[in-house]
Order: C-alpha cells, then sequence, then structure tokens
C-alpha cells in the first residue's frame, strides 16, 4: 500500500516537473510546481519526516510560491511569447541530462541493506533500519519525543549557532529585499 | 523503506530542473527551476535521514530557510531589473558580458 502511494506521488511529481519546465505561461509553470512541492511533501510523510511534510507545504507551497506568483503578476509577464532557448541551448541540456543524470541514476541501486555495509564496512548483523547507531537513536528519540520533539532536540543543541545564523540571513534578506525592489530610498 | 526509489525519484527531478535551467529563458521560471532542484536535494536527505539519523532533516529546515532569503532577494533583483529593462528575458540582460 506504502509502495503503491510513493509509486502515485512519484509519478505526478515528475509529470508535474515536466510540465513545469515547457509550460510556456509562467503562471501555469509556477501551479505544476506547487503540484510537485505538494507530491513532494507526501513523500516526505510516507518517508516519515512529517515535520518536514509539513513546513514543504507551509514554507514552499505556501510562502515561496506565493512570492513567485505575486511577482509575476505583477510583472505582467504574459506577453513574452518566445521563452526557450534555440537549439543549441536544447543540445547542452540534452547533453547534461545524459551526463549528470546517469551518474545520479546510479545512486538508485542503493538498497538499506547496500547503505549500511558500505557504511560500516561490513554486512548488517540485524535490520539496516537500526543498524547504523544515528538511525537507531532517531528511532528511540521518536518514540520518546514525537516527530517534531525529535527534530527539536538537534535543532536547538547541535546546530543551535547556525539555526540563530538563520535568523540573521532572514533578516538580511527581507532588508536587501526591500532596498532592492523600492525605487529610491 | 523506499530508499531506491526516493533517490531515483531525486535524481529524475534534480535532472528535470537542470534542464529547465538550461532551456528556459525567463529569469523567474529559472528561479523555479532552481527551486526544484533543491527539492530534489531535500529528498535526498530526508531519504537517507531514514538510516543516518535526524541530522538531515535538521538540513533540509537549514535548505529551505536559505531557498527562501535566496527568492525574496532574487526576485528583488529581477523586479529591479524589470523596471530598467521592461524585460525579465535573460537574452535581453547581457549588461555584464565581456
Amino acid at each position: 500500500m506504502t509502495e503503491l502511494v510513493f509509486y502515485v506521488l512519484a509519478v505526478s511529481a515528475v509529470v508535474s516537473a515536466v510540465a513545469c519546465i515547457l509550460q510556456r505561461n509562467p503562471v501555469s509553470a509556477a501551479m505544476w510546481l506547487v503540484g510537485a512541492m505538494f507530491a513532494l511533501a507526501g513523500i516526505y510523510v510516507l518517508l516519515n519526516a512529517q515535520f518536514v511534510g509539513a513546513i514543504q507545504v507551509l514554507v514552499y507551497a505556501g510562502a515561496i510560491m506565493v512570492l513567485f506568483l505575486f511577482v509575476i503578476m505583477l510583472l505582467n509577464l504574459d506577453r513574452e511569447t518566445t521563452d526557450l532557448r534555440r537549439w543549441p541551448a536544447f543540445l547542452l541540456a540534452l547533453g547534461l541530462v545524459v551526463g549528470i543524470g546517469s551518474a545520479l541514476l546510479a545512486l538508485g541501486g542503493y538498497t538499506p541493506h547496500r547503505l549500511v555495509a558500505e557504511v560500516l564496512g561490513r554486512p548488517p548483523w540485524s535490520d539496516p533500519g537500526t543498524a547504523l547507531p544515528a538511525g537507531a537513536a532517531a528511532i528511540t528519540e521518536t518514540e520518546r519525543r514525537g516527530v517534531v520533539g525529535a527534530i527539536a532536540g538537534p535543532l536547538f543543541r547541535t546546530y543551535l549557532v547556525p539555526f540563530e545564523v538563520t535568523s540573521v540571513l532572514l533578516l538580511t534578506a527581507a532588508v536587501g529585499a526591500v532596498v532592492m525592489a523600492k525605487r529610491r530610498l | 523503506m523506499l530508499l531506491g526509489p526516493s533517490l531515483t525519484l531525486s535524481a529524475i527531478l534534480f535532472t528535470i530542473g537542470l534542464a529547465g535551467v538550461v532551456v528556459r529563458r525567463n529569469a523567474i521560471v529559472l528561479f523555479m527551476c532552481i527551486e526544484l532542484m533543491l527539492n530534489a536535494v531535500n529528498l535526498t536527505f530526508v531519504a537517507l535521514s531514514q538510516y543516518h539519523g535526524l541530522n538531515g532533516q535538521v538540513m533540509v529546515f537549514f535548505v529551505m530557510t536559505v531557498a527562501a532569503a535566496e527568492a525574496a532577494v532574487g526576485l528583488a533583483i529581477i523586479l529591479a531589473i524589470f523596471r530598467h529593462r521592461q524585460s525579465v528575458d535573460l537574452q535581453n540582460i547581457n549588461l555584464l558580458r565581456g
């Protein structure tokens, strides 16, 4: 059942992504991208990352894509018709897709068993889901504190300084966006 | 659980985003393709975090924050360019070309 839902979501994500890059109208492209992000949020939930799935919908499909749509409609871009590049770019794209795509697709051959065997340098003796110490710790932590609490632990202990730096980054980005988009200060 | 299929899907989405960056000329659609590539990387983090612990999901959180900041600044730059050139077509934006 889980696999069936995964494949339905995966196919819809790929179809939406392809439609996004081929759609001439930027508004339609943005809507297809929202569809791909919703499908990915569903996949995150299937992969036991419910918190990431929720913030994917809130931050990506909600905030970022609304920002994109807002700018597209503000600029009124519908009249630009020739949006695709000429054929040399298509050849370059084909080369990149074949080269990088085939290299990345090799990752699809990883099974949990093989992953753990390569990390530990020996085949796992137990279930590969708990064979790595960090993975086993994550499972007990999730059972003890729930999904969000288990992520809050490392976020506010190990990664506290990056977390605070992130708030400075967001403030800088907000101020910078206002400065650049304003006509005159 | 579903590690191989997730990594395959992530590879496909990243490649689609890459092709979009090369093929499209509209700067805003280019940004959307970059968001698609970031999403593909996030999927890799989440898929591997099932076996490597929850630090991968924390990293996804940071990637999303940086993507939000990048989208805000990038779209502001596009707005400023549009005001100068009345276009977001990248073929017309060649001021930095030597």
